[in-house]
């Protein structure tokens, strides 16, 4: 390869293994000075393996890594440091108890004074406007993805990594990241971008290495080719386009209402959900957007009656016109209510069990008990159905849960609560961790389903995914639920609105 | 060249199957060794050990007269273990139950009735479960670790039971000895075999080792009891009483160890004295994890352990071994036990970057 060269990062057929998994195969990847870099798969690819064999997390099984046309041996993460390279990983390595220029002082060395001068410098120039003395806990998770930033610009930048930075932005904060980028870029900081948003990379890359199970299946211009292109090029076949139609029965009653719910959270640092309205009627999908942590696993738990809190009034939760509000999960699920949850393993299966089990953990009331007892054929037909009518990839009905990949365990457990004939379903983030194909087929069933009149709620932090499916979005925020807002009424950018809250005031020195 | 431990993709039935074996190699040739420092005979010992139980037909009596209690609490704890509900107490359980159980012949001294063994079969089992609800409760009401609960309680059971054979239920013809009378017929089980200590009270594990079977592989029960122990947050998602299987798991063995101190006290022990568990209750938990928490397994892992402890008594004598050498062997088996399990679950691989990046800090 001739433009090894004039290339800044270089890494040649790398492989990683975990276990049984090659989550990278002989993977090459060439990142030019001053280039924005996309790697691009659906979840699962690879890509985040790939990352942190580039930045020196994990050493790879096989391959070599060149920095500027030198190989370098024993790369880990303090040579990828001292060379220059910056990553901002999904999940941010922030202490919630200490201050912006506390946290950034374990990795930088300097004086407070100096740092909080430097630091200010930095902001000015990118605009990433921060308060160096502000506590971390404080912050928005934009506001502490800006922090890690920062922490990487701080050092002498040659290339940044980020992975999935815009999977916990509203739109309006993407833009101003977008900005910073690109400011980034014209001073010739090459920066490496993991996605698997096909509109922003195609708005913000050069050059797109694309993966699918481990492999790279692409080089390209992103902007040479068209969303539905990079698609069909990371799933590796076309994908239909889903069908909306306007729901046509609505029922006349809601299906599950809450009024003037409160509660509080035992986690100091959690959020709190405050006065919350909420209802959901039959033959509809409501959505409730926002990023992750405002309150929607709180949310969740007290909708399924996991967190069950006996103190609160009569009237907060009601299913099909009955309060719910002290019931517990089986009196629920009685009432006709089903629930897949965001995280499946662990969760919404047991990971070593097998499916038939998994099938007995939520449908033991279809048939599934004489006394007592369990009655192996009924349990074995039932998972057997499930397999067969929702498509789920597997060894069989003895297949242990964790045996499957993230799509088709979606596709089992959402099977597995469908076959239960819900009055009302719940899902939350139902195509996390789920690949292309999966999801579209899963998003098809929820249509399906309100067309059947059943009552539908979706938490998701996939903007588009709710405008694909949903009649009505909710937006949460700090633990707040936003009036109902008619899908076909708003813009993403009036949602992202709502997300980031009161937007004047905080945008006003902070976004 | 270093190691590191890796993650099976699923558990390897084929190492699962092969640990018990693997275990008890490695526990004959480490206390092999032990053995030639301490200038023992290896032969002579292990002779004793595991051949000599078997040449008479009074020690395979006592082998099975060993077997009961440890079977009985085996399959009991077993059941809470797999629901993760960590019960260490069950030598306290075990002592309650024998205290309540014996409270019959110790009020009714000269009573020959028919309801004597069965009002001490009740009893004892009611005692086990007093003791262990007492865990239960603290556990779901104040979340305390039922661990350090159940441990301690049996100190303070320990104590109880001294009280009593110091104080009010002395023997007044026992020459100040610390134990209550002998107890009558009418309060022992019926030994099967004239002659022989072994008893009917093996009929209690038997049934409970079927009943244990059953709840475990056929019950909805079982099966929510070891969803909460495989994933606690699935039970919860599932609507499965997370202090439902705290009070299950607790009762169920509380009742399993008091029964078992029952029929210690109405058989081979005949009256309430200072040692009337013999450690079965901590014995069991060795059992318990031998047989690999499976009703099945703990039937042979209680038949070995019985052997052991009826061979760790032969060889005392016949080859000579301090009682400590005894208790070494079987604190071996459960270490190697534990660790060869380990590789169930996990496999050894090189580890080539660790080894690289010390190559590298050399250079």
């Amino acid at each position: 390869m001739n433009e090894d060269q004039s290339s800044l990062l270089s890494l040649r057929g790398l492989t990683k293994i975990y276990g049984s998994l090659i989550a990278n195969d002989a993977v090459d990847l060439n990142v030019s000075p001053g280039s924005i870099h996309a790697v691009l798969g659906e979840n699962g690819a690879g890509k985040s393996t790939l990352m942190k064999l580039a930045y020196g997390v994990v050493p790879p099984d096989a391959g070599e890594i060149y920095w500027e046309g030198e190989k370098v041996d024993h790369w880990n993460t303090s040579i990828a440091r001292e060379l220059g390279i910056g990553m901002v990983f999904q999940h941010f390595s922030l202490f919630e108890t200490l201050s912006v220029v506390e946290n950034i002082a374990l990795t930088i060395k300097g004086t407070r004074k100096e740092l909080i001068e430097r630091i200010n410098d930095v902001s000015a120039e990118y605009q990433l406007e921060i308060e160096p003395d502000a506590m971390v806990s404080s912050l928005s998770v934009g506001q502490r993805q800006r922090v890690e930033i920062i922490r990487c610009l701080l050092q002498d930048l040659k290339l940044l990594i980020l992975d999935e930075p815009t999977s916990v932005l509203p739109p309006q904060h993407v833009r101003a990241l977008f900005d910073a980028l690109r400011k980034l870029q014209d001073n010739g900081v090459a920066i490496l971008y993991i996605s698997h948003k096909l509109e922003e990379i195609r708005e913000l890359c050069d050059t797109a290495t694309i993966l699918r199970n481990g492999k790279v299946t692409g080089i390209i211009d992103p902007n040479k080719k068209t969303a539905h292109e990079l698609a069909t090029l990371m799933i590796g076949r076309d994908i239909p386009k889903i069908e909306q139609r306007q729901s046509a029965n609505k029922s006349e009653a809601a299906v599950l209402k809450i009024t003037n719910l409160s509660v509080t959270n035992p986690d100091p640092f959690g959020p709190e959900l405050k006065d919350i309205n909420l209802s959901v009627f039959g033959g509809e999908i409501v959505g409730i957007a926002g990023v992750s942590g405002n309150g929607q696993q709180e949310l969740g738990r007290i909708i399924s009656g996991e967190d069950l809190r006996k103190d609160l009034p009569k009237s907060a939760i009601e299913i099909l016109g009955q309060s719910v509000t002290d019931k517990d999960v089986t009196s629920r699920r009685d009432l006709g209510f089903s629930f897949v949850p965001e995280e499946r393993l662990g969760r919404g299966a047991v990971p070593p069990m097998s499916l038939n089990q998994n099938a007995l953990l939520t449908a033991f009331k279809d048939g599934m008990l004489k006394n007592g007892f369990i009655q192996n054929n009924a349990v074995s037909k039932f998972t057997k159905k499930c397999i067969d009518d929702f498509k789920v990839k597997c060894s069989g009905t003895a297949a242990t849960a964790n045996s499957l990949s993230g799509g088709n365990l979606q596709k089992f457990l959402v099977g597995r609560e469908l076959m239960l004939a819900p009055k009302f379903l719940f899902m939350s983030q139902p195509t996390w961790g789920v690949d292309v194909g999966a999801a579209n087929e899963i998003r098809q069933k929820l249509i399906g389903l309100r067309e059947s009149g059943v009552a539908i709620l979706v938490i998701s932090e996939e903007l588009e995914e709710l405008f694909e499916i949903t009649d009505r979005i909710y937006v949460l925020r700090s633990g707040r639920l936003s009036p109902s807002l008619k899908t076909s009424d708003v813009t993403p950018d009036e949602i992202g609105e709502y997300m980031i809250g009161e937007t004047r005031e905080e945008t006003a020195h902070a976004v | 060249m270093q190691f590191e431990f890796e993650r099976r993709v699923t558990p390897s039935r084929r190492v699962m199957l092969a640990v018990p074996f693997i275990t008890i190699a490695i526990t004959v040739v480490l206390s092999g060794i032990m053995l030639l420092i301490q200038g023992k005979s290896v032969g002579l010992t292990f002779y004793a050990f595991f051949i000599e139980p078997f040449e008479s037909a009074y020690s395979i009596s006592e082998i099975f007269l060993k077997f009961g209690p440890l079977l009985l609490i085996a399959q009991a704890l077993a059941i809470g273990f797999r629901a993760k509900i960590w019960n260490i107490g069950a030598e306290g359980q075990m002592i309650m139950g024998a205290i309540l159980a014996g409270s019959v012949p110790v009020y009714f001294t000269d009573s020959s009735s028919i309801f004597m063994l069965p009002a001490m079969i009740v009893l004892g089992a009611l005692g086990g479960m007093a003791w262990a609800s007492i865990a239960a409760f603290l556990k779901t009401q104040y979340n305390a670790n039922e661990i350090l609960v159940t441990l301690m309680l049996t100190s303070i059971a320990l104590q109880i039971l001294y009280y009593l054979l110091l104080g009010p239920w002395k023997d007044p013809m026992g020459f100040n000895f610390p134990q209550t009378v002998m107890f009558q017929d009418a309060a022992l089980f019926p030994p099967i075999i004239f002659g022989f200590r072994l008893n009917y009270s093996l009929v209690i594990p038997i049934l409970f080792t079927i009943f244990a079977w059953i709840y475990m592989e056929k019950r909805f029960g079982g099966f929510q009891l070891v969803v909460g122990g495989l994933a606690p947050q699935a039970a919860t998602y599932a609507g499965f009483s997370s202090k439902g299987a705290v009070w299950k798991s607790l009762l169920i063995a509380g009742m399993a160890a008091g029964l078992a101190g029952m029929s210690e006290v109405a058989g081979p022990i005949g009256q309430l004295q200072r040692s009337v568990t013999s450690g079965y209750g901590y014995s069991a938990i060795i059992v318990a994890y031998l047989g690999a928490l499976h009703p099945i397994g703990i039937i042979f892992a209680a038949f070995f352990l019985a052997v052991i402890h009826i061979g760790g008594d032969i060889a005392l004598v016949s080859a000579d071994l301090p009682i400590s050498s005894v208790h070494i062997f079987q604190g071996l088996l459960l270490v190697t036990y534990l660790a060869s399990y380990t590789f169930v679950n996990y496999r050894l691989k090189p580890n080539r970057a660790n080894q690289e990046q010390m190559e590298g800090a050399r250079s």
